[in-house]
């Protein structure tokens, strides 16, 4: 750490080692070191330290104001009936008007608003599936021709998608609840259309029917037709994590998520596959079956039939 | 028949057959034999042709179907399926329909056919229903169609169940339950049927063999005796002009009606071909291999066991438990007492029909429906029950369809069975009185020919002609009720017939068959119409014409 021994090596830049060891031990050569130091620390903190506040201070005010919009959309859509702190509301007899939402998690409040089944309009047996409200239409039109109307379109799209995106996190920030689930998870191409078909037949067909058309239940209810190419995959997935309505909880353990995947798969696969047979007649097993059988069937050759004996041939034979 | 003779290979041939069968005057009386026309004669002939189709579209089923209940793992063409474990029988089904050259197409006409063979029966039935032509001499045969009703709906339950696809089992899940219904035996019947517990491994083979052999054979059996029963007894026929009880007026069979009704059997396979072509049947695909755990929602028989399923789901849940048994009338009821009283009352109806109005007469001549008020209230109110009882079997996709409670169609159909028959029977009795006054105003007054008079004095009027000869015929085929036969004759001795409690009932209800109708004179506005004078004439003779009613 000395080096005592004088030299008479010269640096590439000229300065001579003498120099700057000479330098080294001037009295003064420390306190320039920790001035050096402290500046150069200063120089990178004020260039670094200032920006990330601002950032962070930007985060926050930003995800506040989210949460706010949420719940603005929630005040104004949904709290009507779920009440103001999402806490459920009764009627005067104590009977349940809406469930409480704290807890129900991101998956639920995507299903329902997405599939327009809320906010609710008429109140009754079983909320339908309708065209979301214009607030959450994240289904809505957007190849027009005309570059505004396009553009107009893509905004009202974004826009819908950051408002369901903030209703949902308002909604979890109550207190958690099952989340949406990832594209990989939801795939159709990554389920096994098999075991699909046979959980499917077990637990799903007894009211959606073999093939998704849906079907009734008790009291004025109803499954849902599930073959129609808009109902998407996350919505089955969602339906089945949250149980919306009359439909039971299929949870991890019931049905664990390959299980879900590959219900998924089936009923994709079975929507998207033609009837070999002609016309599927709705799907719907014997019932259209005998209709068409008396209709068409019984019809047309009533039909021939009359035509037949309406044929009189020129003579007449009496016996 | 023609004047040319016949090429000396030909007439060589035919005179070898004639010297050993004598064919010649067979044929001869036979070829001649007539047709009256009528379309409603032709739905007896669909069920024929359709009976025909099943069996040649049935044989080719059967080439390649296993009725066999041994578990296998699928691996075909349909890839939604590979690595199911199935029954031999459902694999063997998914064979013929993706792999088999035409067998979807065959699968699809064979259903097809046992859906129309048992619509043109009903209908049929109805026809010959409404029209009386069941009356003597005929009720041997409408027994015997009976009968092939009631086969035709086992043979299409046993058919539907044999691919063990999940509808098919559902349906054999049913059959298990009525079977084990049955008091004090059901157990055993269940047992014996099964060969053990559901599903087993027997139950699809036995029914094989009985829906292919024995069934069809007995179908058979009546279709042949219901054939010669019709040729030897003659076709009724509508009461048109020239058609009398003495005589049947039409085409020959030989050309005419044969071409008719090959034509027809062409166009009954041409139906057949399109719908199979077409309209999709029963896609057991879709369902999937018999799982007892999976079930699916509108899980529906074919049409011809609808009121059965309809009589189940309208069930109350009706038990008896005495004496460590239990009386499952929940099941009991719906499967025997809607059938019972349905094919029951039809099977008894023209003895019935008989014992009342007394009329012991052969008849060949059709009754149109409005001149038998009760009879046709009675159809009616037969059709209106069977007809809510089907719908009852649909009522959940009903309720699905058209956006109603379930329950709510539940309840519907659990009073209007009781009450739609009733109000089908008053309303259709009214009908056919009313028509009976506007035929009675037709004979009397003519029709409204468009002509307006305006009289002298300003009224106007409008002119009546007298209706064509063909209307006054069709409508003078009516035959006005016969004044009942005193109760007591000259000497006060009551007449056995009307003795007791029952022939106190016989008359009651003689009375009611006849009440309120509106008798039809021939007023004599016709001009020209003998013919009809003498149809009328033989009506009020009445009984002198039975002798020579052999036509």
């Amino acid at each position: 750490m000395t080096l005592t021994v004088p030299t008479t090596d010269t640096t590439r830049t000229g300065i001579s080692v003498k120099r700057f060891t000479a330098w080294r031990r001037r009295p003064w050569a420390g306190y320039a070191v920790v001035l050096a130091a402290l500046a150069a620390i200063g120089a990178i903190y004020a260039g670094f330290s200032p920006q990330t506040d601002r950032a962070e201070a930007a985060d926050t005010t930003r995800a506040a104001a989210d949460l706010n919009n949420g719940r603005q959309l929630f005040n104004d859509n949904c709290a009507s009936c779920h009440g103001l702190n999402a806490e459920g509301t009764k009627d005067a007899k104590g009977k349940p008007i809406a469930p409480s939402l704290i807890g129900v998690g991101a998956a639920s409040v995507d299903f329902q608003v997405a599939t327009g089944r809320m906010p609710a309009m008429n109140p009754g047996a079983q909320m339908p599936r309708k065209e979301p409200i214009p607030a959450f239409n994240t289904e809505i039109k957007t190849d027009y021709k005309e570059p505004e109307k396009r553009e107009e379109a893509e905004k009202q799209k974004a826009e819908a998608e950051k408002n369901l995106a903030d209703l949902r996190n308002y909604i979890t920030s109550l207190g958690g609840g099952p989340e949406v689930p990832s594209a990989a998870a939801v795939d159709p191409e990554g389920g096994d259309v098999a075991l699909g078909g046979k959980l499917f037949r077990t637990n799903c067909a007894q009211c959606h029917n073999f093939t998704g058309q849906g079907g009734a239940l008790t009291g004025g209810k109803y499954a849902p037709e599930l073959s129609k190419s808009d109902v998407t995959p996350t919505q089955i997935y969602e339906a089945m994590l949250t149980g919306p309505q009359a439909m039971p909880v299929f949870n991890d353990t019931t049905l664990t998520p390959k299980d879900k995947q590959a219900i998924i798969a089936y009923l994709v696969k079975t929507r998207e596959e033609p009837n070999p047979g002609g016309n599927g007649l709705g799907r719907i097993g014997p019932v259209s079956e005998g209709l068409a059988g008396w209709l068409i069937g019984i019809g047309l050759l009533v039909l021939a039939s009359m035509w037949i004996t309406a044929k009189k041939p020129k003579k007449l034979k009496k016996s | 028949m023609s004047d040319t003779t016949a090429p000396k290979a030909v007439e060589g041939g035919l005179n070898f057959l004639d010297d050993r069968l004598g064919s010649t005057t067979f044929l001869k009386r036979n070829l001649k034999k007539v047709f009256p026309d009528h379309w409603s004669f032709m739905l007896g002939e669909i069920a024929l042709y359709c009976f025909i189709i099943l069996l040649l579209t049935g044989t080719f089923l059967t080439l390649w179907f296993k009725p066999s209940m041994t578990e296998v793992i699928y691996d075909g063409s349909y890839t939604k399926l590979d690595g199911v474990k199935m029954s031999e029988a459902y694999a063997s089904t998914l064979h013929i329909t993706f792999d088999v050259r035409g067998g979807l197409l065959m699968r699809q006409i064979h259903h097809w056919a046992a859906v129309l063979f048992m619509a043109s029966i009903l209908a049929h039935m109805l026809r010959v229903f409404f029209t009386g032509a069941y009356r003597k001499p005929r009720e041997l045969n409408w027994l015997i169609g009976i009968g092939m009703f009631t086969l035709g709906m086992l043979e299409g339950l046993f058919g539907y169940s044999l691919p063990d696809d999940l509808l098919s089992g559902t349906g054999l899940r049913i059959t298990q339950g009525v079977a084990e219904a049955i008091p004090l035996v059901g157990t055993y019947i269940y047992m014996f049927l099964f060969g053990g517990e559901f599903p087993g491994e027997d139950i699809v083979p036995r029914l094989f063999t009985l829906h292919i052999l024995l069934i069809p054979a007995l179908i058979l059996g009546l279709v042949t005796a219901h054939m010669m029963i019709m040729w030897h007894q003659k076709h009724t026929a509508m009461p048109v002009r020239n058609q009398t009880e003495e005589q049947v007026y039409g085409y020959p069979f030989y050309p005419v009606f044969m071409a008719k009704t090959g034509a027809y059997f062409l166009f009954t396979f041409g139906v057949l071909a399109l719908l199979g072509a077409f309209a999709q049947i029963n896609p057991i695909w879709l369902f999937g291999p018999y799982d007892p755990g999976a079930i699916s929602a509108g899980s529906q028989p074919d049409w011809y066991m609808g009121v059965l399923e309809g009589a189940l789901r309208l069930m109350p849940n009706w038990e008896i438990t005495a004496w460590g048994h239990t009386l499952s009338l929940n099941v009991l009821i719906p499967a025997l007492i809607p059938l019972g009283i349905i094919f029951g009352g039809a099977a008894a109806w023209p003895f019935i029909e008989q014992w009342v109005t007394g009329d012991k007469r052969l008849h060949h001549v059709n009754d149109r429906p409005r001149n038998a008020p009760v009879r046709t209230g009675v159809g009616m109110a037969a059709v209106t029950f069977y007809g809510l009882l089907w719908l009852a079997g649909a009522n959940d996709v009903l309720a699905d369809k058209f956006h109603v409670s379930l329950y709510a169609t539940t309840w519907f159909f659990r009073f209007a069975i009781f009450i739609g028959p009733v109000l089908a029977y008053i309303l259709t009795k009214r009908i056919c009185l009313g028509l009976q006054r506007s035929d009675r105003a037709t004979i009397e007054h003519g029709v409204e020919s468009g002509v307006i008079l305006m009289s002298p004095d300003g009224a106007y009027s409008e002119r009546h002609e007298p209706a064509r000869a063909e209307e006054r015929h069709v409508i003078l085929s009516k035959e006005n009720p016969r004044p009942e036969r005193p109760a007591v004759d000259a000497n006060g001795i009551p007449a056995p017939s009307t003795k007791g409690p029952v022939g106190h009932l016989r008359s009651r209800l003689n009375r009611a068959w006849i009440a309120d109708d509106v008798p039809i004179e021939d007023v004599g506005h016709d001009g020209h119409g003998h013919g009809n004078g003498n149809g009328h004439a033989a009506i009020e003779a009445g009984e002198d014409h039975r002798e020579i009613s052999k036509h």
